[in-house]
C-alpha cells in the first residue's frame, strides 16, 4: 500500500484501488476468514487528499482522513492541558522560588506582611491528615472489599456495592457541612475526651480538644477515600481466578485462610494500586477538609489541634493574596500538590495495570 | 488439642468474616448518616423562597438562593458544552482509531488529568482566564468545570465505545459506507445509553465542584450579569454559609446541600437504572 501511495495516480484508478479493496473486505466477511484491513490506520489510504474526485460518489473518502485526525487532535488536546497545567504553574511559581528558595519546605510561619513564606505547617498537615485518613479507611475498604466480592450473596451484592460508590458522589463541600455540624461535636466531646483520659500519656492526644483540627480531617479524609479504594480492590479481588479459592479450600482451609493466604496474595499488587489511589485523592481533597481542619498553622504532635493542609491553605487565601510574591508561593504551593498527585497517580496506575495485565493473561 | 485448633481456627474464621460484613455496614451508614442529616435540616429549612429568592444581607431573615442556582445552571451548561465534544472525540479515538501506543499514553494521561485536585485545576484557570482578563469571570469557572469534566466523559465514552460487537462496524463498512459515517451513524447510536450515563456522571460530579470555583467564578450576590463577571454558585453559597456564624445562613447552607444532594441523587439513580437496562 505504501508503495502505491508513492507511484502517480489519476482519481480513476484510485477509485479501482478503492473498490478492490472493499471487495475484498467483503469476500473476507463472507468466507469467515478474518482479513486484517485496518482502515483505522490513515496511512493505510492510498490516497492523498488533494487527488480526490469530488464528482466520485466516494467522494466523502476525504472524511475518513480528516476524521480520525480530527478525533485525534481532541484527544491530544487533553495532554496538551496537562503539559499546559504543568507549565504555566512552574511559571508563575517561578517569582516565589526566586524570592523564597529552599527555605520555603523548612520555614514554619506564613507570613505575607513581612513577606516571610514557609510551607512545612501545610505539608505536614497533608501528609499528617491523609495518613490518618489512610489508617481509618483502609481495614474499612478491605473488609467491604472482601464481603462484597467473596462473601455477600448475589441480591446484597449489586446494591450494597451501588451505596458505597454513592458516597463518592456526594459532593466535598457538602460532606464538610456534615462535619462542622455533626462530626465535629462528637468528635469533640465523646471521642476525644476519651482518648486524652485513656491514652492521654502519648503526646498525639494531648493538648486542648478543639474538634476541629487533624482528626476531624483524617476522619472526613477517610469518609472521602473508602468509596476509591473498596472500588479499585473489588476488582482486584474479582480479577483472582476461582481456581485459587477453590484449590485452598480443597486443603481444608477455612474461608478466612483461603482469602488471607491465597487471594489477597493473589491480588497484592492491585490492592496497594487502591490504597496509592485513595493516598492521591486524600492529598488532593480540599473543601470537606479545609472546613473541618481549624485553619491553625503550626507543627505539632498533638492530633486534636488545628492545623492546614496545603490545599486547604490555597483555598482560604488565594483569593486574598494580593503582592506577586504571595501569589507565586500559593501557586507554588498548587505545583507542589499537583506533582504529588501526579507522581502518586502514576505510581497507582502502574500498580494496577500489572494487576490488570494478569487480568489479560488468564482470559 | 486438634480439637481445639480447630475450634480456634473456625471460630477466627467467624469473628473476621463478621468484621468485614461490619465494615460493609459502616461504609452504608457513614451514608445514611450523611444523607439522612442533609435531607432532615434541608427538609426543614427549604421552601418557595429559596428558590425565587436572592439572598439576604446578615440580619435580614428569609431570602433564597435563586441567583445561585442560575449559576450553578450557567456554569455547568457551559462546562458540559466545552467538555462533551472534547470528551466524546477523544472516547471515538481512544476506541475507533489510536494505535495501541498512541491510546495507552493518551488513556495515561486522561487517568492522570482525572486524578489532579480540582483546587489545582482552579489556580491553572485562575493564571490562564482570570488574570488576564482582570476580572474574576463565569467563563474562567465554565473552563475550570470542563476540564474537571473532560477525562470522565472521555473514559466513559471510550469504554461503551468498546462494547459496540465489531461485527456492527464491519457490517456497516460492507454496506459500503466510510469510516466516519459509520462510526457516527452506527457505533456512536450503538453506544448512545453509555456515553449519556458518563455525561451525566461528569455533571454530577460537577455540579458539586467547590473548590476551583473559590478564585474562578468568587460568587455574585446580584445574579448573572454577563460570562466575564463573578457569578454566583450554589457549591461555593453553601461554603461560605456554612462557615458562617449566623443560624439563618447556616440554615440555608442545609437547604442549599438538600437541593444538590437531591440533584446528585436523582441522576445516580438514573445512571444506575439507565446501566441496568442495558444489561438486561
Amino acid at each position: 500500500m505504501r508503495s502505491l501511495n508513492k507511484t502517480p495516480t489519476d482519481s480513476l484508478s484510485s477509485a479501482r484501488i478503492r473498490s478492490i479493496q472493499y471487495s475484498v473486505f467483503s469476500l473476507g466477511i463472507m468466507n469467515g476468514v478474518k482479513i486484517n484491513l485496518k482502515v483505522s490506520n490513515p496511512e493505510r489510504f492510498p490516497i492523498k487528499p488533494g487527488k480526490v474526485d469530488f464528482r466520485n460518489r466516494n467522494y466523502n473518502r476525504l472524511s475518513d482522513l480528516v476524521f480520525p485526525n480530527f478525533t485525534l487532535f481532541f484527544a491530544l488536546l487533553m495532554v496538551a492541558i496537562l503539559a499546559a497545567m504543568l507549565i504555566i504553574l512552574s511559571i508563575d511559581a517561578w517569582p516565589s522560588v526566586l524570592k523564597i528558595g529552599f527555605s520555603f519546605f523548612v520555614n514554619r510561619t506564613w507570613d505575607p506582611v513581612k513577606e516571610i513564606f514557609g510551607a512545612l505547617p501545610a505539608i505536614y498537615g497533608t501528609i499528617l491528615s491523609a495518613f490518618i485518613g489512610l489508617i481509618i479507611a483502609i481495614p474499612i475498604s478491605l473488609g467491604a472489599a472482601i464481603f462484597l466480592v467473596e462473601l455477600a450473596p448475589g441480591w446484597l451484592r449489586g446494591p450494597a456495592s451501588f451505596l458505597i460508590e454513592m458516597l463518592a458522589a456526594i459532593p466535598s463541600v457538602i460532606i464538610g457541612l456534615w462535619g462542622i455540624f455533626v462530626l465535629v461535636p462528637v468528635i469533640r466531646s465523646p471521642f476525644e475526651s476519651w482518648l486524652q483520659n485513656n491514652l492521654g500519656f502519648i503526646p498525639l492526644f494531648q493538648g486542648p480538644r478543639y474538634g476541629s483540627g487533624f482528626l476531624a480531617a483524617g476522619i472526613i479524609l477517610a469518609i472521602m477515600i473508602i468509596p476509591i479504594i473498596t472500588a479499585v480492590s473489588r476488582d482486584a479481588l474479582k480479577a483472582v481466578p476461582n481456581q485459587q479459592r477453590e484449590a485452598m479450600l480443597a486443603l481444608g482451609a477455612t474461608r478466612w485462610e483461603t482469602i488471607t493466604r491465597s487471594v489477597l496474595p493473589y491480588c497484592r499488587s492491585g490492592l496497594v494500586g487502591a490504597v496509592i489511589l485513595g493516598l492521591g485523592r486524600a492529598v488532593g481533597e480540599t473543601m470537606a477538609v479545609t472546613m473541618v481542619i481549624g485553619n491553625g498553622y503550626k507543627l505539632t504532635a498533638s492530633l486534636f489541634s488545628p492545623g492546614t493542609t496545603i490545599a486547604s491553605k490555597i483555598a482560604g487565601e488565594f483569593a486574598e493574596a494580593a503582592t506577586p510574591v504571595s501569589v507565586g508561593s500559593l501557586i507554588e504551593l498548587a505545583l507542589i500538590l499537583f506533582t504529588i498527585t501526579l507522581l502518586v497517580n502514576v505510581i497507582a496506575q502502574l500498580f494496577v495495570w500489572r494487576m490488570s495485565k494478569v487480568k489479560e493473561s488468564r482470559d | 488439642m486438634k480439637e481445639r485448633s480447630h475450634f480456634r481456627r473456625s471460630l477466627i474464621n467467624r469473628v473476621m468474616l463478621g468484621l468485614t460484613g461490619g465494615a460493609t455496614a459502616v461504609a452504608v451508614i457513614i451514608l445514611g448518616l450523611i444523607l439522612g442529616y442533609t435531607v432532615i435540616h434541608g427538609l426543614a429549612y427549604i421552601n418557595l423562597d429559596f428558590f425565587t429568592n436572592t439572598i439576604k444581607p446578615v440580619g435580614e431573615t428569609g431570602g433564597g438562593m435563586r441567583n445561585e442556582i442560575i449559576g450553578t445552571l450557567i456554569l455547568v451548561s457551559i462546562g458540559s458544552l466545552i467538555a462533551v465534544p472534547i470528551g466524546l472525540m477523544t472516547g471515538i479515538f481512544l476506541s475507533e482509531f489510536g494505535s495501541r501506543r498512541t491510546a495507552m499514553i493518551i488513556r495515561f494521561a486522561a487517568d492522570i488529568l482525572a486524578g489532579v485536585p480540582s483546587i489545582v485545576v482552579g489556580v491553572f484557570a485562575y493564571a490562564i482566564i482570570v488574570r488576564p482578563l482582570h476580572s474574576y469571570s463565569a467563563i474562567s469557572a465554565s473552563v475550570a468545570l470542563a476540564i474537571i469534566m473532560i477525562p470522565v466523559v472521555a473514559r466513559t465514552a471510550e469504554e461503551s465505545l468498546r462494547l459496540v460487537p465489531n461485527s456492527q462496524r464491519e457490517a456497516a463498512l460492507a454496506l459500503g459506507i466510510t469510516r466516519w459515517r459509520s462510526v457516527m451513524s452506527v457505533v456512536v447510536p450503538g453506544a448512545m445509553t453509555g456515553i449519556v450515563t458518563g455525561v451525566m456522571l461528569a455533571v454530577a460530579r460537577i455540579a458539586g465542584e467547590t473548590a476551583p470555583l473559590i478564585f474562578t467564578a468568587l460568587g455574585n450576590a446580584f445574579g448573572f450579569n454577563g460570562l466575564t463577571k463573578p457569578i454566583g454558585a450554589l457549591p461555593l453559597q453553601i461554603y461560605q454559609y456554612a462557615l458562617s456564624p449566623y443560624k439563618d445562613q447556616q440554615q440555608q447552607a442545609w437547604a442549599g446541600a438538600f437541593l444538590l444532594v437531591m440533584l446528585i441523587l436523582v441522576i445516580s439513580i438514573l445512571v444506575r437504572w439507565l446501566t441496568t437496562k442495558r444489561r438486561i
